[in-house]
């Protein structure tokens, strides 16, 4: 059973490790180690390529995951109070938003998007002030931030949901009836119990955007993310390059994880 | 706060509210219009009612025969691969050790499935475990690209999706049934079939419908390790929207795709209202 275990988490954690060894890799041979070397981190890092994608990516998790636990955790507070038609209507949202794959949803944005733009383009040429070059609407940082938003508000919503649901009620009984005002037991009782919930909703969406493929391929537009870039790297070959990547992407996400798990199972423990 | 409370409750839904509608509910109501239109002169969509997109599904019939194949095969693979696994967890690891073992399963599903693919096309390319294994003198077999690499790549993208609900259930599963049917002499096999088995079923469904669900629409595993001859529903998308820009043809058969995942979480709801009674918690973190 040990031995079971040992290798289906050897299983796991090899291909990562391989990934992590060769992009250390002094020789250019993908497959032959060849004594170690971080030139290939350096090469990736001063690749004006990668540090737009990497920019682009950066950009899009952070303003994604802000939005996303900002307007995530503001439903989830008020749907405690909602009841009936409202309440089932969010539900079905939410779950339509995390079950529909990731490919429907990117084609669907696509779509909808370009269609929409299409139309207010022109309409918004023509009520511009004369002289003026007229805004033009267009695939990019907007239809990224709000495809990727999307997924991770519902992600935050139920999160920080049950967060709330493991709350000890009788604290916030206990701060009204000994006076405090709403706003004061929203931000000295509810808040600080819910918090770990939100931060790890945040940590979460930020990790969903920044390595997130499938939904950006569609909505990009003109602008290459990081996984965007990986990918049409991959389709011309595999280099030591792309290793050297792929560990700086497998880091980040790694430590904002294990940060965002650490919070969540501290509130488990606690409540 | 001097807000009357109706209205606060409105203003902190509204944001939500908006931002499913536009992003969520507005693009699917257009694939569902767009699928009954035709493709425009120059790619794209022109209005029109016909049903022709969705009777010439049939075209596409390698790629829904594909996913219906490798989909379940798939699912069955993590099952088989996950039960033993999420068994351990539950009943036999040490209880310190425990909440880091299964934090240890669940990492890698939240990083990047485009770098742990790549891994695979890395460790099944011909100069990975093929080299390898030529070097013992055990031949030098073709990996990369077949359906058996799309399946490696399966099972190492949804394992831990598999693992956590079956966990669940069985941890939450009552352990002095079994202790009880060890005094009375069961021996441990039929212990197993009869007492832990049927009381981990909603968790081994939880875990195959989630698992199965995500395979249906799944692009990039067989992008990646299938080199275009496992061609899924997804890559037929890709194809359909970015390629030859048929935004009606394909909306119909991104309609199918979500119509068919429809049909099995409603035949999933059903299985485990029968064999529990009730739901059990989708439990992803």
């Amino acid at each position: 059973m040990r031995l079971y275990a040992l290798a289906v988490y050897l299983f796991l954690y090899i291909p990562i490790a391989v990934i992590a060894l060769f992009a250390f890799n002094a020789g250019r041979h993908a497959s032959q180690f060849e004594g170690f070397s971080t030139q290939w981190f350096g090469k990736a890092l001063s690749n004006p390529f990668v540090m737009e994608a990497f920019r682009t990516s950066l950009t899009v998790a952070l303003a994604s995951a802000v939005l996303a636990t900002l307007c995530g955790t503001m439903a989830a507070l008020a749907l405690q109070s909602v009841g009936g038609r409202l309440r089932a209507a969010f539900d079905a949202l939410i779950y339509v938003a995390v079950m529909v794959p990731g490919i429907v949803i990117g084609i669907a944005t696509l779509i909808a998007l370009v269609t929409v733009f299409n139309w207010l383009n022109p309409v918004l040429a023509a009520l511009w002030p004369l002289g003026a070059a007229a805004p033009q609407f267009s695939l990019g940082y907007g239809s990224l931030i709000l495809a990727h938003g999307l997924f991770s508000m519902a992600l935050v919503i139920i999160i920080v949901r049950a967060r709330i649901a493991g709350m000890d009620r009788s604290l916030i009984e206990a701060s009204a009836d000994l006076g405090a005002t709403p706003w004061g037991t929203f931000r000295q009782v509810t808040l600080p119990q819910i918090f770990p919930g939100i931060l790890a909703g945040f940590l979460l969406s930020f990790t969903f955007s920044f390595d997130d493929f499938i939904i950006a391929f569609f909505v990009a537009g003109s602008k290459t993310t990081l996984p965007i870039y990986v990918f049409s790297s991959i389709r011309r070959g595999v280099t030591p390059e792309i290793n050297a990547i792929g560990t700086m992407v497998l880091a980040v996400s790694l430590v904002l994880l294990i940060t965002a798990q650490g919070l969540l199972q501290r509130g488990r423990r606690r409540a | 706060m001097t807000m009357r409370p109706r209205y606060r409750t409105a203003l902190f839904l509204a944001p939500a509210g908006a931002w499913f509608l536009a992003m969520l509910v507005l693009p699917l109501l257009v694939v569902i219009v767009y699928s009954f239109g035709e493709r425009g002169p120059a790619g794209g969509y022109a209005p029109a009612f016909t049903l022709d997109n969705y009777l010439n599904l049939g075209s596409r019939w390698t790629a829904f025969r594909n996913t219906l194949t490798m989909a379940p095969l798939g699912t069955l693979a993590c099952l088989v691969i996950a039960y033993p696994l999420a068994w351990f967890l539950a009943m036999r690891a040490d209880a310190r050790w425990r909440t880091l073992l299964l934090v240890l399963v669940i990492v890698p599903f939240w990083t990047s499935i485009l770098i742990r693919s790549y891994a695979w096309i890395f460790l099944l390319g011909g100069q990975g475990i093929p080299s390898l294994l030529n070097a013992l003198g055990l031949g030098n077999p073709r990996l990369i690209n077949t359906p058996f690499a799309v399946l490696v790549g399966i099972v190492y993208g949804y394992l831990p999706l598999m693992v956590f609900p079956i966990y669940v259930s069985l941890e939450r599963l009552d352990k002095r049934l079994l202790e009880a049917a060890d005094d009375l002499g069961s021996p441990p096999m039929r212990r197993f079939l009869q007492i832990a088995l049927p009381l981990s079923m909603p968790g081994v469904a939880t875990g195959c419908m989630l698992v199965f669900i995500l395979l249906m629409g799944e692009f990039l595993i067989p992008a990646m390790l299938g080199g275009g001859k496992v061609f899924f529903v997804g890559n037929a998308l890709v194809d359909l929207f970015l390629q030859s820009r048929n935004w009606a043809f394909g909306s119909a058969v991104a309609a199918a795709l979500v119509l068919v995942m429809l049909i099995t979480v409603t035949a999933y709801m059903r299985f485990t209202r029968r064999w529990a009674g009730g739901r059990d918690d989708v439990a992803l973190m």
